[in-house]
């Protein structure tokens, strides 16, 4: 089972830079949130976004993790 | 994902203007997510078709590809992928779902 520390090093991985917080909702390694705020989001839809981060979590999400809660967006302008 | 599974999800996403795909029935959804898209659509006050996917392993797996979206709940609306949970609760909140369910005719 992934451990949120686990999923913040793939997510960064996968977006240098960004801001990433995990928590596991359940205590049991398998519901998560996520917030990821990523200059990768900038001009994307919400759909596209999530899709990025699908992909960066790659087979967890066919298996290890059975929820995840998840906000994405791209960093605000005005304080990037 | 095989021919006939692409075909049966077509035909539901076409026939059926707002097509939730999800854990359980609308009467007793089996997930929280699911759930809360359910909750939302009836806000929304739209009439809306809810397909069963553990019901279905044929539906479940293929329409993950079809999407390219590995979790349930899916919404769509006017034959076109919406989003998740997450999503539509987001969608729901700034107004934009009800600007989706216009467009799409039926609101």
């Amino acid at each position: 089972m992934p451990s949120p520390d686990s999923l913040r090093s793939r997510l960064l991985a996968a977006f240098p830079n960004a801001q990433v917080d995990v928590t596991d909702l359940t205590g049991t390694q398998d519901h998560f949130q996520a917030v990821v705020i990523a200059s990768a989001f900038d001009g994307k839809s919400r759909i596209e976004q999530h899709k990025l981060v699908y992909a960066a979590l790659g087979e967890l999400m066919n298996g290890d993790i059975h929820a995840l809660a998840l906000t994405t967006r791209a960093p605000d302008p005005d304080v990037r | 994902m095989s021919d006939q599974a692409r075909a049966r999800i077509e035909e539901l996403v076409t026939n059926h203007k707002v097509m939730l795909f999800m854990k359980g029935s609308k009467q007793i959804p089996a997930c929280g997510f699911s759930n809360a898209v359910v909750q939302i659509l009836k806000k929304e006050a739209v009439p809306f078709e809810a397909f069963n996917i553990l019901a279905d392993p044929e539906v479940r797996q293929g329409l993950k590809e079809y999407s390219s979206w590995p979790t349930y709940p899916q919404l769509y609306i006017g034959g076109k992928f919406v989003g998740g949970c997450d999503i539509v609760t987001e969608l729901h909140q700034s107004g934009e779902l009800a600007k989706e369910l216009a467009l799409a005719g039926i609101k």
